[in-house]
């Protein structure tokens, strides 16, 4: 279908966006378009102003600023695959971005518009919550804090007040973890992930997990940290039922479902998800020269 | 519908300038305003990658892009690829010789997705190869013939693409 008529603004800097966005009705932002045109196409969507952010370079950037990354929210999805500070300081989010979609869509998608869409088995969205990354928002009024936990309000529903802009991401790179994974299962690759479980895992002596971070998402309408798991999990030297048992808490979290996947199902995938995830995650721990021995 | 835009982009290395709604998306545009038809349109939800075009170099989704965000761009579609004097362009000849299409309908997007694979300049594998196809979708061939054919020419011409 045809979406229907809007009108078109092209702001070329934050200022000017925010002043569009303040004085325009029923105005929606556009960034990458890989999920707000669909949506307008199939008139889910019908703004009458569009505000394309395309053309604001300040909200295009991947840099180190003292002990967090921070990244634009206008950054495209295949400029963070190639990026070299991407690769050095949070390789997790590579793996994760390389099952996001296609070379096309990651060639227009950007990490700002996937963090506001907030499509529940997002990739971008899950190594948020699971890096504890802070959303910083700009409006007329300031600037405004937000973290990953409270980021998401409910189904594809962000935190963002009226007039507000999401200007970057911080992520904190002061503890490199030693080893990661992000696994998912979607029906065909770089389709929306039914589920999907990053984790990030730090070693300590005699190969005990030190520190474990582990975020499921597909389960519920935004990614959820599995706290009890990560905290059961410290000062252990894992062996095969350590995995089992963080599974079994995976599986124990309420699904949703509708009408093609049951709860059960993402429950299941959420136990097998986990399972590989912690043991990729583990076994690179182990090889990482970073490790202690 | 007043909210037009007047909109100045490079197709296939030809200069344009036209009256354009800000509706109007990228394929609809090639098609029905430069009458360029080649470029496929599908699903118009970006599922299918039939309107694949390339935008300055890289591959989009021309159903996903408004054609008001084209201003200033250079467009290639796959009325670009043959050469001047209309012979087939490496991987248009290599599509012939492997049978990679039947009903041609995903053809366009399956070729520009390859050029700028080709235009990379480096020798994929096969999985390499059938990952970057995962964004354009074939109901016909079962993709052997496309990925023979992708691959006997990335492999064989590491540069064939470079000069497009």
């Amino acid at each position: 279908m045809k979406c229907a008529d809007f009108q078109y603004h092209r702001p070329e800097s934050l200022a000017q966006a925010l002043r569009l966005l303040n004085e325009t009705n029923d105005a929606c932002l556009l960034a990458g378009g890989q999920s707000l045109v669909p949506l307008m196409n199939f008139r889910l969507a019908s703004p009458k102003n569009l505000i394309d952010l395309n053309h604001i370079n300040e909200l295009n950037h991947i840099k180190i600023v003292g002990q967090n990354l921070h990244i634009g929210a206008m950054t495209r999805q295949r400029s963070l695959e190639y990026s070299n500070l991407i690769q050095e300081h949070l390789p997790v989010l590579k793996t994760a971005l390389l099952q996001v979609g296609h070379r096309q869509t990651r060639n227009r998608g950007t990490i700002g518009g996937s963090l506001c869409h907030l499509d529940p088995s997002a990739e971008l969205v899950a190594i948020c919550a699971l890096t504890d990354a802070i959303m910083n928002t700009c409006s007329l009024q300031g600037r405004r804090q937000i973290t990953s936990s409270n980021w998401a309000l409910g189904l594809m529903t962000n935190a963002l007040h009226q007039g507000e802009i999401l200007e970057y991401i911080s992520i904190p790179i002061n503890e490199p973890s030693h080893g990661h994974a992000y696994v998912e299962y979607a029906r065909r690759h770089g389709d929306f992930a039914i589920v999907a479980v990053g984790t990030r895992l730090w070693l300590g002596l005699d190969q005990k997990i030190s520190k474990a971070s582990i975020v499921l998402s597909g389960i519920s309408q935004s990614p959820i940290r599995l706290k009890i798991a990560e905290i059961a999990l410290q000062g252990v030297k894992p062996n095969e039922s350590t995995w089992q048992q963080a599974a079994q808490l995976a599986q124990q979290i309420p699904a949703m479902q509708d009408e093609q996947i049951t709860s059960e199902y993402r429950q299941h995938l959420a136990r097998i998800l986990t399972y590989r995830s912690l043991e990729s995650a583990y076994q690179m721990a182990l090889s990482s020269p970073r490790a202690q021995a | 519908m007043n909210n037009n835009q007047t909109l100045s982009l490079t197709v296939n290395g030809v200069n344009h300038v036209r009256e354009v709604p800000s509706r109007m998306n990228l394929v609809d545009f090639l098609r029905n305003e430069l009458k360029l038809t080649g470029s496929h349109v599908g699903c118009e939800h970006g599922v299918c990658g039939a309107c694949t075009v390339l935008v300055d170099g890289l591959s989009v989704r021309a159903c996903l892009m408004f054609a008001v965000q084209a201003e200033g761009c250079n467009v290639t579609t796959v009325e670009g690829l043959a050469n001047a004097d209309g012979s087939l362009s490496p991987l248009q000849a290599a599509f012939h010789e492997h049978h990679g299409l039947q009903c041609g309908f995903c053809t366009p997007g399956m070729l520009m997705t390859l050029q700028e694979l080709l235009q990379e300049g480096k020798m994929p594998s096969e999985d390499e190869v059938r990952e970057r196809l995962s964004g354009n979708l074939c109901r016909c061939t079962g993709y052997e013939g496309i990925v023979q054919a992708a691959l006997e020419v990335l492999n064989r011409h590491p540069s064939a693409g470079r000069d497009q």
